[in-house]
C-alpha cells in the first residue's frame, strides 16, 4: 500500500501499521505502551499523529494504513498533544528521577526530554504510592506506574502466569496482584519479566548490592563469585557496548577489582548438571525401556526456577517429571561451601556465596527453605546482570578498559557446553552432546555440535532422533526414536504440557522461563528485544565454539570432582548435595 | 387483552415502572387484589401490569378500562374507593382521575394505532403501557412477529438491509451511525460464526430509556434482534444487559422463553430454514462497558475495556468474529420500519435524522419521565409543551442532553432541533437520550464538575488523557467550585478539554470533556463570577456562601444549638451572631430559623 508520510513515498504491506511504516521512512515516533511483538494496544497516546480526513489524532501503534492516506507526524498539534500527554503522565508519576533506581535507564525520561518537556503543566494529586517488597525478587512501586500494560501484557499472554491487572477505574486506575494483594501472596513465578519490560521503574529487582558491599568488606568473610553463562554475553551492555558483545575477561577483572575473594563460574556446575541430569534421563529410560517399569516421562529440565515454580503452582502433576537436579547456582553454593571450602581450607560459615544471573527468579530460589545442603544457605546473595553493572560503576571502574583476566581455579573450568546454557536449547544440545557419546560411544551427529532444529527463537522446537550403534551396555536403545521438545517463555510450556496431556510423547523437554532462554532473563539489561535476543545468543555460541573443550564430560574438573568427592553421579554425595525436592504450591 | 376477552367486565393497568415502583404500586397491586376478592370481583376485573407510562411525576398510575380512567397518585385509600365506587358500582371516582388534556392521555386513548399523538409520537414505545409485558399472545394482538413472519417468508437479509437503509435508521446508542449500512457491512464478512448484541448496558445516570423499553415491551426488542440476525447470517444472539435492572432482566427472559415455545426462536424459525437464539448476559454495571468494544470484552470475560478501532466489531468483533450491535432503541425501531415500510419511516423527522427519539425527561420540569418525540421536534416542545415549563415560577436555564458525553445548552438554544447533527452543533450531543432541565438554581460550575466526577470515575483508565486529564481537569473544577480558582484555570480547562476530545483512544473519552466544554461557552460569566468574584449565582457551591442573621432574630438560640461548631454566640432574646471563620456552612441553622432571620449569600 501507497501511503505518505510528511510528504515522504512509502510502500509498506497492507496491515502494517503507521508507526512501522514511519519507521521505515526513517521517521521516529515515540512510543511507551507499545512493545513489539509483545503489546499494541494504543493505551498510552504518546504515538499519536495526524491523519489527514480524521477526526481525531490516531494512535499509530495500532492504526493500519491505508492506500492514499496522508500522515503528519511532526505538526503542531501533534506535538502539543504528545507533550501534554507525557505531561499528564509525569503529573501522575511519583519519579524522583535522581534517586531512581532507572535513572538514565529511563523510557518515560528520555521520551519526555525528546518532547522537549520543560515543565509540568498540570499538576494534582500523585498515584498511589505504595511500595510492595513481599517478594524475594521483585519491587513494585505504584507510585511510579504509568499503567502502560506491558507487565500485564507479558504476564498475562507471554507467562500464562496472570498475577498483574488493572484494577479499579479512572485515576484510581492501579495496576497490580487481584484484590491490592502482595506479589507473595498470588501465583506469581517470579520471573521478573514484568521488570524486564517495566518502561520506568515501577517494578525492579530486589536489590542484594548493599549486603553484596557489605560482604565484601567483612573482615573474616571470604566471598566467592559465580557468573552465569548468560551475563557474560549482556554486562557490556551496560556499559554502551552493542548487543553481544563477549565481556567474559573483562567481568572477571571488574569483579576481582570490586573486591570479591574468588571468581568462579557458574559454567562448571553447569557441566556438572549435564552429567546428573543426562544420567537421570538415561535412568528413566533404562526404567521405561529396558525394565518397562513405569517411571515418569518426559523428563523436564529444573535449571530455570521460574519454570519450577510454574510447575509446582499450576501443573504439580508434573513433579515427578522435573529433574531433581538442583540448578547449577544451587549446586555450585552446594559444592562451594563443602568441596571447595575444605579443599582451600576455608571454614564453610565464613564462605559468602554470591551468584551473578540474567535472572531474578534466581533470587527466589536460592531462599527457598531446602536450599541448605552444605549446612548453610548455599547461596547468600543473587545480583542480576544490571545490579552488577551498577556495582562495577560505583566501585569507580572504567569498565571497557578493563584486560582481559581468567577465571580462578577450580570451579571456574568449564566447556561450551555449559556457556550454551544461557541459550533456548542450550540445555538440551549440551546434554544430547554427552548422552549420546554415552550411548553410543560417538560425537553427536551435527556439524559444530549444534542440534540446529533445536536452536532460535521459535517458541516451540521439537526434534526426534532414531538411536542406532549402541553400545553394548545400551543396547535395549538400539533403534529407539529419542523424542524431545525444547520451549522457552511459559506460555509455550503450558503449551508442550496440555500438548503432552493429549497424549504427545516426549522423552526429554527442554524448558526456559523467558523468552530466548537466560540470555532474555528478567534481570538482563533493558529493554531486551528479539535483535538483541539474536545478537546475545550469537555471542554464546561463539563462546561454545571458541572453546577447546566442547562437552560436559571432558572437563577434567568435573572428573576430578568425581573422582576426589562425589564419586558417581546420582551416587550418594550427589544425592544429598546437588538434587533437590519440589513442592505442590497452591494456586491463588 | 388477548386471551378470554369475553368474562372480564374490567380491564385495569398498573404501572409497574421504576417511579411508581418506588411510590408502592406494589402495595398498591396487593390492596387492589385484596379489595377485589372481598367484592368477589377477582374474576370479573383483569390486572395488567405495564413498563413505564411515562407520567412518574403523577404516579403511581392506574388505568381502568373500557372508560380509559385514569387513576393517578394512588393510596390505599384511593384504591378501596375506586374498587367500591368504580369497579362494583360503575361510578369513576372522580376525584382520583388526573388531568384529562394529558398527551399521554390521548395516545393512550388509541393504542395499538401509531400516529401523532399531540407533540409524541411513539414507535420504540408504541406498545409499552398498552401491553401486558409478560404475555406474549399481548405482543401477537399488536402485530407481534409479523414483521419477522414477513422477512422470513418473502424478503432476503438483502431486501431487509436495503429497507433499513432506506429508512434512515441512525443508531440510537449516541454516535448516531447508520444502521442499514452496519447491518451491510456485517453481512458482507464471510465467517462461520457471526454474533448479534442487542446493547442494554445504559449507565447515564438518571437514563432509563432502555429500561422501560425491555421492562415495557421486551418482545419488540427480540424481534428486532432476530430480524438483523436473519438480515447479517447470524445464528446466535446476545443481550448485555446491566446487573441492576432484575425486573427487565425477568421479562427478558420469559420473553425469550414464549418466543422459543412458540416456535419464534431456537431451531428452524417458523419452519423456514433460519435457526436463531438468544442469550443474556449480565453486566456488572461498568459505564465503559457501553462502549462497544469493552462490551464485547466484558462478555468475552476480560475487564471491560475499550480497544482501539479498526478494526470495527462488523469485520472482528465478539470473539474476533464478525458481529452486529446495536442498541435497544434501535432494535425496537426495527420490526416497524419492515411492517410499515422505509418509505414511511422515512418521512418521520428530519432531513438527516428520520423516526423518533426516546428522552428520559428530568430534573426542574413540571412532567418528569419518559418520552419519545418525532426527530426534528424543538428543545422548547420537549421542555415547556410536554414537560410543562419550569416549576415554581422559575426560570429555565439550561437542558443538559445527552448524559456525562453531552453538554448544556442555555435558553437561545431552546429552537434547537432534535438531531444529530443540529445537537452537536449547538455543542451538545444526542447521547443515549438523557434529558436534564436546570433552572435559575442550578450552577453550570458545579453540574460541570458533577458530570467529569462521573467520567473520571467510570474512566476505564486505559488510554492518558482520559485517565490522567479528566482528574486534572477534575481538580481545577474542583478549585473553581471551593473558591480557589484563578483566571488561567479557564484556559487551562479549554486546553485539556481540547487535547481529550482528539486524542482519547474510545468515543467516552473523546466525549467527556463535554459537559465542561459546553459549559464554558455557554456559561462562561459563570465561571469567572466564581473565580474573580467568588459568587456563585445559583447559591450552591458552599464554600462561596456566607451566612449572616438579620434584624429578625428574636435570639431563641436554636440556631446556636443546631450549629455543629458552636460558630453561632449569643444570650437568650438577644441578636445572635455567625463567626464566619469558624462556620462551615453546613445549613442547619438557615433550615433551622423559624423566623427566616438567617440570610445566605
Amino acid at each position: 500500500m501507497k501511503l505518505t508520510i510528511n510528504a515522504i513515498s512509502v510502500e509498506v504491506p497492507e496491515g502494517t501499521t503507521i508507526l512501522a511504516a514511519a519507521a521505515q521512512a526513517g521517521i521516529k515516533i515515540p512510543t511507551l505502551c507499545h512493545l513489539e511483538g509483545v503489546q499494541s494496544i494504543g493505551a498510552c497516546r504518546v504515538c499519536l499523529v495526524e491523519v489527514e480526513g480524521a477526526k481525531t489524532l490516531v494512535a499509530s501503534c495500532v492504526m493500519p494504513v491505508m492506500e492514499g492516506m496522508k500522515v503528519y507526524t511532526n505538526t503542531k498539534r501533534v506535538r502539543e498533544a504528545r507533550r501534554m500527554v507525557v505531561e499528564m503522565l509525569l503529573s501522575e508519576h511519583d519519579g524522583n528521577c535522581q534517586t531512581c533506581n532507572r535513572n538514565n535507564d529511563c523510557e518515560l525520561q528520555s521520551v519526555a526530554f525528546d518532547l522537549g518537556i520543560t515543565d509540568i503543566t498540570y499538576q494534582g494529586v500523585k498515584g498511589r504510592n505504595e511500595v510492595d517488597a513481599s517478594t524475594p525478587a521483585l519491587v513494585r512501586d505504584n507510585g511510579k506506574c504509568i499503567k502502560c500494560r506491558r507487565c500485564v501484557t507479558v504476564c498475562t499472554q507471554v507467562q500464562a502466569v496472570g498475577a498483574l491487572f488493572p484494577q479499579f477505574r479512572g485515576f484510581k486506575t492501579v495496576i497490580g496482584p487481584a484484590f491490592n494483594s502482595d506479589l507473595a501472596d498470588v501465583s506469581c513465578v517470579q520471573c521478573g519479566q514484568c521488570a524486564a519490560v517495566c518502561p520506568v521503574g515501577a517494578i525492579v529487582e530486589n536489590s542484594h548490592i548493599e549486603r553484596v558491599w557489605a560482604a565484601i568488606e567483612h573482615p573474616s568473610k571470604t566471598v566467592v563469585v559465580q557468573t552465569a553463562p548468560a551475563v557474560r554475553a549482556a554486562l557490556g551492555e551496560c556499559f554502551g557496548n552493542p548487543p553481544g558483545t563477549l565481556v567474559t575477561g573483562k567481568m572477571v577483572a571488574a569483579l576481582r577489582r570490586m573486591g570479591f575473594d574468588v571468581i568462579f563460574d557458574t559454567n562448571f556446575t553447569a557441566d556438572l548438571t549435564i552429567i546428573e541430569e543426562g544420567m537421570e534421563l538415561l535412568k528413566r529410560l533404562t526404567t521405561a525401556v529396558r525394565d518397562k517399569q513405569p517411571v515418569a516421562l518426559p523428563q523436564f529440565t529444573s535449571c530455570s526456577p521460574g519454570w519450577i515454580k510454574f510447575a509446582e503452582t499450576y501443573y504439580p502433576e508434573f513433579i515427578p517429571n522435573l529433574s531433581t537436579c538442583k540448578s547449577p547456582q544451587q549446586m555450585f553454593g552446594a559444592i562451594a561451601k563443602t568441596y571447595w571450602a575444605k579443599k582451600a581450607g576455608k571454614d564453610p560459615k565464613n564462605v559468602y556465596v554470591v551468584s551473578i544471573m540474567p535472572c531474578v527468579a534466581k533470587k527466589f530460589e536460592a531462599q527457598r527453605p531446602e536450599m541448605d545442603d552444605s549446612g548453610f544457605v548455599d547461596i547468600d546473595a543473587v545480583l542480576t546482570t544490571r545490579e552488577l553493572g551498577r556495582m562495577i560503576r560505583q566501585a569507580g571502574i572504567d569498565f571497557n578498559a578493563l584486560p582481559d583476566e581468567d577465571y580462578d581455579r577450580i570451579l571456574g573450568t568449564s566447556t561450551g557446553a555449559a556457556d550454551i546454557f544461557a541459550n533456548t536449547g542450550g540445555v538440551m544440545e549440551a546434554a544430547l552432546r554427552t548422552a549420546y557419546e554415552v550411548i553410543t560411544g560417538r560425537n553427536l551427529p551435527f556439524e559444530e555440535l549444534h542440534v540446529t532444529p533445536l536452536a532460535g527463537l521459535e517458541g516451540i522446537k521439537k526434534a526426534a532422533m532414531t538411536i542406532t550403534g549402541t553400545l553394548p551396555e545400551y543396547s535395549f536403545l538400539e533403534g529407539v526414536v529419542l523424542k524431545v521438545a525444547v520451549v522457552h517463555a511459559l506460555g509455550n510450556a503450558k503449551r508442550i504440557i496440555e500438548e503432552i496431556k493429549n497424549g504427545e510423547i516426549y522423552h526429554f523437554v527442554e524448558v526456559m522461563t523467558c523468552p530466548g532462554g537466560c540470555i532474555g532473563g528478567g534481570g538482563q539489561p533493558r529493554l531486551t528485544d528479539n535483535e538483541k535476543r539474536k545478537k546475545r545468543i550469537e555471542a554464546i555460541y561463539k563462546e561454545d565454539e571458541g572453546k577447546k573443550l566442547r562437552k560436559s564430560h571432558d572437563n577434567p574438573k568435573i572428573k576430578q570432582i568425581y573422582g576426589e568427592f562425589l564419586n558417581m553421579p546420582l551416587g550418594k554425595t550427589s544425592h544429598h548435595l546437588l538434587h533437590t525436592e519440589y513442592i505442590k504450591r497452591e494456586r491463588v | 387483552m388477548a386471551e378470554n376477552t369475553t368474562g372480564y367486565r374490567y380491564y385495569l393497568t398498573l404501572c409497574d415502572g421504576p417511579t411508581c415502583m418506588q411510590k408502592a404500586s406494589r402495595t398498591m397491586r396487593e390492596t387492589l387484589e385484596r379489595e377485589l376478592a372481598r367484592l368477589h370481583l377477582s374474576d370479573k376485573v383483569r390486572i395488567l401490569v405495564s413498563g413505564c407510562l411515562g407520567m412518574c411525576q403523577k404516579g403511581p398510575i392506574l388505568i381502568v378500562n373500557p372508560g380509559y380512567a385514569m387513576y393517578g397518585r394512588l393510596t390505599e385509600e384511593a384504591v378501596v374507593r375506586i374498587v367500591e365506587e368504580h369497579l362494583f358500582n360503575n361510578r369513576p371516582v372522580l376525584d382520583f382521575i388526573i388531568d384529562e388534556d394529558h398527551l399521554f392521555n390521548k395516545f393512550y386513548r388509541v393504542f395499538g394505532d401509531v400516529n401523532f399523538f399531540g407533540k409524541q409520537m411513539r414507535i420504540a414505545l408504541r406498545n409499552c403501557g398498552v401491553i401486558d409485558p409478560e404475555s406474549i399472545d399481548d405482543y401477537l394482538c399488536v402485530r407481534g412477529y409479523e414483521a419477522l413472519a414477513k422477512v422470513l417468508s418473502v424478503m432476503t437479509p438483502w431486501e431487509v438491509i436495503a429497507e433499513m437503509k432506506k429508512s434512515g435508521l441512525r443508531g440510537r446508542g449516541g454516535a448516531g451511525f447508520a444502521t442499514g449500512v452496519k447491518w451491510e457491512l456485517t453481512a458482507r464478512e464471510k465467517s462461520d460464526v457471526k454474533y448479534v448484541i442487542c446493547n442494554a448496558d445504559e449507565g447515564d445516570p438518571g437514563a432509563f430509556m432502555d429500561r422501560s423499553a425491555i421492562e415495557g415491551d421486551p418482545h419488540t426488542v427480540i424481534e428486532g434482534i432476530i430480524i438483523g440476525g436473519y438480515a447479517v447470517g447470524a445464528r446466535n444472539g446476545i443481550i448485555y444487559i446491566r446487573a441492576e435492572y432484575p425486573l427487565a432482566i425477568k421479562r427478558l427472559e420469559r420473553a425469550i422463553a414464549a418466543a422459543r415455545a412458540a416456535g419464534l426462536l431456537g431451531q428452524n424459525i417458523l419452519g423456514t430454514a433460519f435457526s436463531f437464539d438468544i442469550e443474556i448476559r449480565l453486566g456488572a454495571g461498568a459505564f465503559v462497558c457501553g462502549e462497544e468494544t469493552a462490551l464485547m470484552h466484558s462478555i468475552e470475560g476480560h475487564r471491560g475495556m475499550p480497544r482501539p478501532r479498526p478494526p470495527y466489531p462488523s469485520a472482528s468483533g465478539l470473539f474476533g468474529k464478525p458481529t452486529l450491535i446495536n442498541n435497544v432503541e434501535t432494535w425496537a425501531n426495527v420490526p416497524v420500519i419492515i411492517l410499515d415500510g422505509a418509505d414511511w419511516f422515512a418521512t418521520l423527522g428530519t432531513k438527516t435524522s428520520k423516526g423518533t427519539k426516546v428522552f428520559a425527561l428530568a430534573g426542574r420540569v413540571n412532567n418528569t419521565g419518559l418520552i419519545e418525540v418525532p426527530m426534528g421536534t424543538t428543545i422548547r416542545q420537549i421542555v415547556f409543551d410536554i414537560g410543562g415549563g419550569v416549576p415554581d415560577g422559575r426560570r429555565f436555564k439550561a437542558v443538559q442532553i445527552g448524559g456525562p458525553s453531552g453538554g448544556c445548552l442555555p435558553e437561545q438554544y431552546l429552537d434547537t432541533q432534535i438531531d444529530y447533527e443540529s445537537l452537536t452543533q449547538a455543542g451538545a450531543f444526542m447521547g443515549s437520550g438523557g434529558m436534564i432541565v436546570m433552572d435559575e438554581t442550578s450552577c453550570m460550575v458545579n453540574i460541570a464538575r458533577y458530570f467529569l466526577e462521573f467520567t473520571q470515575d467510570e474512566s476505564c483508565g486505559k488510554c492518558t488523557p482520559c485517565r490522567e486529564g479528566t482528574k486534572r481537569m477534575l481538580e481545577i473544577l474542583t478549585r473553581i467550585t471551593e473558591g480557589s480558582g484563578t483566571a488561567e484555570d479557564i484556559v487551562r480547562l479549554e486546553r485539556l478539554g481540547a487535547l481529550i476530545k482528539r486524542a482519547s483512544l474510545c468515543g467516552l473519552g473523546q466525549s467527556a470533556p463535554n459537559a465542561v466544554l459546553s459549559t464554558l461557552r455557554h456559561f462562561r460569566e459563570e465561571y469567572e463570577e466564581h473565580i474573580q468574584h467568588k459568587r456563585c449565582r445559583a447559591g450552591v457551591c458552599q464554600a462561596m456562601l456566607s451566612y449572616a442573621i438579620t434584624d429578625a432574630c428574636t435570639g431563641c438560640g436554636a440556631c446556636r444549638k443546631a450549629c455543629p461548631v458552636n460558630a453561632i454566640s449569643g444570650t437568650q432574646k438577644t441578636l445572635h451572631v455567625i463567626d464566619q471563620k469558624a462556620c462551615i456552612k453546613c445549613n442547619n441553622c438557615f433550615v433551622t430559623c423559624k423566623f427566616e432571620a438567617i440570610t445566605k449569600s
